[in-house]
């Protein structure tokens, strides 16, 4: 290569960089130095009454959350905080099934439907991002509570007889609030990936002998696939750190993650232990998609399984 | 009525000056959300020719984070009794200079040293009020409870679900130990672990722990008792006159909001006029009867409302004063103990 193609070569190189900078830049400054500090938290003293002790670096928060220490100083195991993990974790498992459950069909009824509904009914998706989600859950107790819109329903069709529904202030409020709120994540994905499919296939499925179901088991589902992956992840994890659902919908009776770690960062005075345990939220995602796309391998990338 | 005349003169006169009074500049004041009457704003701008704004914040927490961020946005704020020591620990707050506070000498003489800042060195109530709980005497067993913390942490079985303590671990866990008789300061974990006992066995009959929507869910009739603020109950009662407010017997949280100036106050000396002024018994009143809480100046009761000095749960019976328990700033180790509770309380 002579000079004159090398420098080319750089130029390109250079002018790339330059596009790329901004969101370079971006992703390091709103993404890596927070988490940078964080890790740092992380790993101080916590402070008398909030903040850390910086430059005094210990790895107790870590320890504290699998351990804590005995009257007589000696460490013991400790499963408070899985368990709460372990709560938050099939709470949020059962939103993600809840959410493909609802969601897949909607997406396929959308997809089906001719280019002019198809907007107007996409456009009604979207229609509860217009107000403030805080608003949105208040309504949820309304029509939660006892003697409250659902209630009185029940009760007026004859599905119950007496008594109260007593589900607001539960664990089915909290899957009930998570699943309404994150609906559109899952919904949207799948659409996007069922827009796309070629309808010819299916009818060369049926043609084949296929019948309905098989159809939509081998054909549909398959190539809904990179949708369906991408409304998990978008379900799942925000779901997993939630804080403002179980607060509200919850009773306050039961900590998800997300209202631990805000729990040691307000009143606990414990900042490095609430860093902990958001890394320990972060790994345990991280490790959650290194399962899924082992599992679903391909599926993600778009591929035929 | 008598007293009118001279504050419209005295108004007339901050009026006329307004246009030479500029050099009487400005103060940013900091406050709870819904905590502060507008209109009283613009009688301190009227009164003294200072250009006040107000702005809100939601925890003392969030008041913290912008004090340390520093940058002298505040000239006054209100942080609770709570957060007053930590704050002067941290050098965020700066001394008064209390020649000029002449109405200082107004405080109530229950005010006059509190534990949290003996000398009024950096701090000067605001508005006070008390965690207590409220319930229906329609709707419990027998139409009154005793007043004791009693009912509350172990209700009759009839309120199964139909009880709601506060979600803080400071207002519970302070409550629990008044009842115990255990010091809420304590770093025995032993004595944790009774707190602990007792909240894990009021659990089953809770319908919730929540700080929001006490009024509402108490006015509606939703619940039947409530750990509750006695501000909070006081515009509850409005709506439903069955409800009763508890004192009880074992000791009741008394909590204190308090003016102070931030260290790097910008407007130093008006931040001083603007406290000063507060300390008038006719302007905190009417920051009482706006938010329903009762203050600590004497003489102010004159200006109050009538239906709020009337309530007893706001202005507390002289028999009930010594129910009253100020604030304590715990040790962090006894803190620590208060969070591992809430933990295993909330797993």
């Amino acid at each position: 290569m002579n000079a004159a193609g090398l420098r080319h070569e750089r130029r390109l190189l250079l002018r790339r960089l330059a596009l790329s900078a901004p969101a370079m830049a971006t992703l390091a400054v709103f993404l890596l130095v927070p988490l940078g500090i964080m890790l740092l938290v992380s790993f101080l003293q916590p402070g008398d009454y909030g903040g850390v002790k910086w430059g005094e670096y210990s790895l107790e928060a870590y320890v504290n959350f699998l351990y804590e220490r005995d009257l007589d100083d000696s460490l013991v195991f400790n499963t408070d905080y899985l368990q709460i993990f372990q709560r938050s974790f099939w709470l949020s498992v059962l939103t993600t099934a809840g959410c493909l459950l609802v969601g897949f069909p909607t997406a396929l009824y959308l997809a089906l439907q001719s280019e002019r509904r198809r907007n107007l009914l996409l456009l009604l998706v979207t229609v509860p991002f217009w107000t403030n989600l805080l608003v949105r859950v208040y309504a949820w107790i309304l029509l939660l509570r006892n003697g409250g819109l659902v209630d009185s329903g029940l009760e007026a069709l004859g599905l119950v007889h007496g008594g109260d529904l007593n589900v607001l202030y539960t664990d089915v409020a909290v899957v009930i609030g998570l699943l309404y709120t994150f609906l559109p994540f899952m919904v949207l994905p799948i659409y996007t990936s069922l827009e796309k499919l070629d309808w010819r296939l299916v009818e060369a499925a049926y043609d084949l002998g296929a019948t309905r179901r098989q159809a939509l088991r081998r054909i549909i589902v398959p190539l809904a696939m990179p949708g369906i992956a991408a409304g998990t992840i978008l379900v799942f994890i925000p779901s997993l750190g939630n804080y403002i659902i179980p607060e509200l919908l919850g009773g306050g009776k039961a900590l998800m993650i997300g209202n631990l770690i805000q729990l040691q960062f307000g009143t606990a005075h414990n900042w490095p232990l609430g860093a902990a345990l958001s890394f320990a939220l972060l790994a345990f995602v991280l490790l959650a998609m290194l399962v899924y796309s082992l599992r679903f391998k391909g599926a993600a990338a778009g591929g035929h399984p | 009525m008598i007293r009118r005349t001279p504050l419209a003169l005295s108004a007339l006169f901050a009026f006329g000056l307004a246009g030479t009074a500029q050099a009487a500049g400005t103060l940013h004041f900091a406050n709870w959300s819904d905590y502060f009457p507008p209109e009283l704003l613009k009688k301190f701008e009227q009164d003294t020719g200072i250009k006040a704004t107000l702005d809100a914040y939601e925890s003392n927490e969030t008041l913290l984070a912008k004090l340390k961020a520093g940058g002298g946005a505040y000239d006054v704020v209100v942080p609770s009794d709570s957060f007053i020591q930590i704050m002067v620990q941290d050098g965020l707050l700066q001394p008064f200079d209390t020649s000029k506070l002449p109405n200082l000498k107004n405080l109530k003489a229950n005010f006059q040293h509190l534990g949290f800042d003996p000398e009024h060195a950096y701090s000067v109530p605001y508005l006070w009020g008390t965690t207590g709980y409220s319930y229906d005497s329609q709707k419990v067993p027998g139409g009154a409870l005793e007043e004791s913390w009693k009912p509350f942490f172990e209700p009759p079985a009839e309120l199964k679900g139909k009880v709601v303590a506060l979600n803080s671990i400071e207002d519970l866990y302070i409550a629990a130990s008044h009842y115990l008789g255990i010091d809420q300061c304590t770093e025995d974990p032993k004595d944790a672990k009774k707190v602990q006992d007792l909240l894990l066995a009021q659990k089953p009959m809770l319908a919730m722990y929540s700080s929001d929507g006490t009024i509402e869910r108490m006015a509606a009739g939703e619940v039947v008792m409530h750990q509750q603020w006695n501000g909070a109950y006081h515009r509850a009662h409005a709506q439903r006159a069955s409800l009763v407010y508890v004192y009880p017997k074992e000791g009741v949280h008394l909590f204190i909001d308090n003016l102070a100036i931030p260290k790097d106050a910008s407007n130093v000396a008006e931040a001083h006029t603007f406290i000063n002024w507060m300390m008038q018994p006719e302007n905190i009143a009417a920051a009482s009867n706006f938010a329903k809480y009762n203050n600590a100046v004497e003489g102010s009761d004159a200006f109050m409302d009538k239906e709020l000095f009337d309530d007893p749960a706001i202005n507390t019976p002289q028999d009930k004063l010594a129910r009253l328990k100020t604030f304590e700033l715990c040790s962090p180790k006894a803190l620590a103990l208060r969070s591992k509770v809430w933990t295993k309380l909330k797993k």
